[in-house]
């Protein structure tokens, strides 16, 4: 007997429907709200889950064989860097704060996006957004992992890295990225994906990694643009995630728009303060640069934000809030960071140095109206302090914002030589603000940012007590090695010894 | 000028980052050390979860089971994202080429028609219990204390996944869409089906990560995995004739092998760690799998009929000998 | 119109890809920098499996894109045949 059976030829689309979405049953032993619990708490209405597109339909087979392809070319690459010397090939090891920065914090944010990502991949009642926030969670720990794994050669000859998975917890600086993840993690789960799914991935991602990555190809860092494109490639679908999950939450109910709304402002505002970093890193820590923060920003953020905005209006959906403000402390932002980031260098566990008069040439270049009128000035003075053997060091203690928890470092939007400072009273408490940004966002929710970790007021208390000595033991901080400037320290030492034996025949 | 940058002898500073010298001494690390231990934070931890205000954003009292350094329950594996990729990416393609053998010889429609029927009965169904693994395997990463424990989760949920499509290609296989749209009917509404489905529910609404671990990845899949591709697949339908089937199933027949000494190492290491903790994993044991036998015997008599009792019974005395080897005695 | 843009790592895996997006896309413009090529595209781009095959000269799945991607912007349609990035303005 013949049995040949006419299989149905499925297309992409209704097979992934099969492999996903069919998986899923109404329960019926328990009810969906003790199954899926926070599901309702934020107020954002789902009528129908199955509405759901999924982006991109990688079933595991497809996502474990093109992953393992990726792997492969990844640890062939930083294989090689490390056996080379590859470390050598760098334009120079100043660039090596960067890395340090991106390691103790922005590599904890990726493990804290894995959790994150498990949680929400758990607590959607929908197959679809299940298997895709899942496939997103096992890509963050891979992100965690190459980075360590890319990073680590560099620790084995470079000062400041040496110490990131204490410093994640206890130095003053990363919890300005610790704080971000954990506000977005402690949020509900449709919070979180607007936080980190939409405003991070999405608005932002482009400007971390595309311009980090380019300088890192400029300066002969191939470890990192390889841990850092190869990141990229599932940043890719993260994004396309972000984007379906706004436009799907917005379909689902009108009601549904004042909250994303919100969460819109509030995320891309803690975004926007924690990538600031990058502006520094790209205006001042490459000693060969790509593109300015500027330039970058009109790319990624005016042209590709400017679109995606756009789009959304037919939703309802607004710029974020805080749109306008953020492009006024474009040409600023690099310079009052680095120029923050040198006063405190006794306090970090990476180098930060004055601009060489090169340096500065290219500043005035790239930034016309700021740079010569309101911070040539002041590193100019710096470097007279520092030739007349008094650097300048700020031991005075940074103010912090409560909310982003950035010291206290820019100025008014409309008035570059005046300080923002803002504060607020909460239940006979003065809180202290960066920006109005951070203060709408402490006035939203400040049950929440109460709650904050501080990390200065630490300093007085258990084991530390005001001793700077045993606050640098307790953040593992080696005093003389891995903080201060750039200018006499190990590391340059080093670098350029080492340079010398590969060039010369001494 | 490109360097020779090989022939330069430097000597390093140090071997290995503070954390991995604190826990394995002075000496590199491996790459598994270096992505698994200490990376989830550890202190100082901002706010309070807005969905879970009595706890803290990682909290080790979400279990009961109590370990001084949730570190030592280490996966023997050792897998991290990339060691883990690479060995499912080598399965897929055995699966791949199995599925493709089986197909292309028109293996499938030799089948011959009982033995595909109960092929379809017993698999089918079981994407709907896979995918309800997944989910409590992420439950388990998403909330479980300490990253050598809940990183293998994530891997193991993605796994499960993996399953349910696997299971789910076999069902367009052997009986095309309407396979599927059986199964699922089975699932729901079959008497055969509805102690598992009761089964996998009661898994999902609970939230101790460590109780869900046992529910799931040692008792249900500790007898489901033997029973159903060892002794209905492997055995019985190829002793009829029906082997294709075991091509078919092959990767979770390796899965299990593999993944088994996994969850026996983290049982082994959580019971010797106390009394308290080797109590409460015997009480959890004892009730989840003799819930799980019961459950799989009408799935079982799908295949085996009348010697499904037997084949359970057995099957159970099996798993008591394998959780005696943990430490603990049933 | 707004502008979309693809980003792949410059490669000899993604030169075909390339290639085949110049053909199908008169209007991108294709920018070349260290490690990563960036194309911008007016309001919609598509990229085809058929034009990726004739550049390839062997079968392509369009999910093999995935392992060069860099970034990319706009909506995503993806089906067997193709892949397109667009914005609804």
């Amino acid at each position: 007997m013949d049995m040949k059976v006419t299989k149905k030829k499925l297309g992409l689309k209704d097979k992934y429907k099969l492999m996903t979405r069919d998986l899923g049953w109404e329960p019926s032993y328990h009810s969906k709200d003790e199954l899926y619990p926070y599901m309702n708490y934020e107020g954002i209405k789902i009528h129908d889950w199955d509405k759901w597109e999924d982006p991109f339909r990688l079933t595991m087979d497809a996502y474990w064989k093109y992953q393992a392809e990726k792997e492969r070319k990844f640890y062939a690459i930083i294989d090689a860097h490390a056996q080379n010397n590859g470390h050598l090939n760098l334009t120079d090891a100043r660039y090596l704060s960067a890395l340090k920065i991106f390691l103790q914090a922005i590599s904890p944010g990726e493990y804290a996006a894995h959790r994150g990502f498990a949680r929400v991949g758990r607590e959607f009642p929908g197959v679809g957004p299940q298997v895709a926030c899942q496939m997103q969670a096992i890509d963050e720990i891979r992100h965690a992992q190459t980075q360590i794994h890319a990073m680590s050669n560099y620790n084995r000859y470079y000062n400041g890295f040496h110490a990131f998975a204490d410093q994640r917890d206890r130095i003053w600086y990363t919890s300005v990225a610790r704080s971000f993840f954990d506000d977005a993690m402690s949020a509900g789960p449709f919070e979180f994906m607007i936080a980190i799914g939409f405003s991070f991935e999405y608005v932002l991602t482009n400007l971390l990694f595309v311009p980090f990555m380019s300088g890192a190809a400029y300066n002969g860092d191939m470890a990192t643009v390889t841990f850092g494109f190869s990141a990229q490639s599932d940043e890719a679908r993260h994004m396309t995630l972000g984007l379906e999950v706004i436009k799907f939450i917005l379909e689902q109910d009108p009601d549904n728009l004042p909250i994303v709304q919100n969460w819109i402002d509030k995320w891309f505002w803690r975004g926007f303060r924690v990538l600031g970093l990058v502006s520094t890193m790209m205006d001042y820590m490459l000693p060969k640069r790509v593109m300015s923060w500027r330039e970058a920003w009109d790319i990624y953020g005016v042209e590709n934000g400017g679109a995606l905005f756009k789009d959304l209006a037919r939703y309802g959906i607004k710029p974020p809030k805080g749109w306008d403000d953020a492009e006024k402390a474009i040409d600023h932002m690099s310079h009052q960071f680095m120029l923050g980031l040198y006063q405190w260098s006794f306090g970090t566990a990476f180098h930060a140095w004055i601009p060489s008069d090169d340096d500065m040439r290219w500043l005035s270049a790239k930034y016309p109206d700021t740079f010569d009128q309101y911070y040539r000035p002041r590193w100019e003075h710096i470097k007279k302090l520092a030739a007349a053997g008094t650097p300048f060091k700020n031991y005075g203690l940074a103010k912090l914002c409560q909310t982003c928890q950035l010291p206290t470092v820019f100025t008014e939007p409309d008035d570059p030589t005046l300080t923002c400072h803002r504060e607020t009273v909460y239940k006979g408490e003065k809180y202290h603000f960066c920006s109005d940004g951070c203060q709408h966002i402490f006035e939203n929710e400040p049950e929440k940012y109460i709650q904050a970790w501080l990390p200065m007021p630490q300093l007085f208390q258990d084991p530390v007590n005001g001793d700077l000595g045993e606050w640098m033991k307790w953040v593992s901080l080696l005093d003389g090695k891995d903080n201060g400037d750039y200018a006499g320290s190990e590391d340059q030492k080093n670098f350029e010894a080492w340079r010398g034996l590969a060039t010369t025949n001494q | 000028m490109q360097i020779d940058l090989r022939t330069v002898a430097i000597q390093p500073q140090r071997q290995a980052f503070d954390h991995l010298v604190r826990r394995f001494g002075d000496k590199a690390a491996s790459r598994y050390q270096e992505g698994s231990y200490d990376i989830q934070a550890a202190e100082n931890l901002h706010y309070r979860p807005t969905w879970d205000p009595d706890h803290q954003l990682y909290d080790a009292s979400l279990t009961r089971i109590v370990m001084a350094d949730w570190y030592a329950l280490k996966d023997p594996r050792q897998f991290y994202y990339s060691t883990y990729t690479l060995t499912r990416a080598r399965q897929q393609e055995t699966a791949e080429a199995n599925f493709s053998f089986v197909e292309s010889r028109g293996l499938a429609d030799m089948l011959p028609d009982a033995q595909r029927a109960v092929a379809l009965n017993v698999l089918v169904p079981l994407r709907h219990a896979a995918w309800g693994a997944n989910q409590n395997n992420t439950t388990v990463c998403g909330y479980g204390y300490g990253v050598v424990f809940t990183q293998p989760c994530m891997y193991h949920a993605m796994d499960n996944l993996g399953v349910a499509q696997y299971l789910s290609r076999l069902g367009l296989l052997l009986g095309d869409t309407e396979a599927l749209d059986a199964g699922k009917k089975a699932w729901m509404d079959d008497a055969t089906w509805q102690p598992l489905r009761r089964y996998v529910e009661d898994c999902l609404a609970c939230r101790d990560p460590f109780e869900l671990f046992v529910a799931q990845n040692l008792a249900l899949d500790g007898l489901l995995y033997p029973l159903v591709y060892e002794r209905i697949v492997d055995q019985h339908l190829s002793a009829q004739g029906a082997s294709a089937v075991a091509m078919l199933t092959q990767f979770m027949s390796d899965w299990f092998d593999e993944t088994r000494k996994w969850v026996d190492a983290v049982i082994k290491v959580a019971a010797a760690e106390s009394e308290a903790n080797r109590a409460v994993l015997t009480e959890w044991i004892r009730q989840w799998s003799a819930r799980a036998a019961s459950a799989m015997v009408p799935v079982v008599e799908l295949a085996l009929g009348s010697g499904a009792d037997e084949a359970v019974g057995e099957q159970l005395e099996a798993f008591k000998a394998r959780v005696l080897k943990t430490g603990i005695t049933l | 119109m707004s502008t979309v843009f693809i980003a792949l790592q410059a490669n000899e895996e993604t030169r075909p890809i390339i290639e085949a997006i110049e053909i199908d896309n008169p209007q991108a413009v294709v920018h070349r920098q260290p490690a990563m090529v960036k194309i911008d595209a007016q309001g919609r781009l598509v990229i085809r499996r058929a034009t990726i095959e004739e550049q390839l000269g062997r079968d392509f799945d369009l999910q093999e894109i995935h392992i060069n991607l860099i970034s990319l912007t706009g909506h995503v349609v993806e089906d067997d045949e193709t892949l397109t990035l667009s914005w609804n303005d």
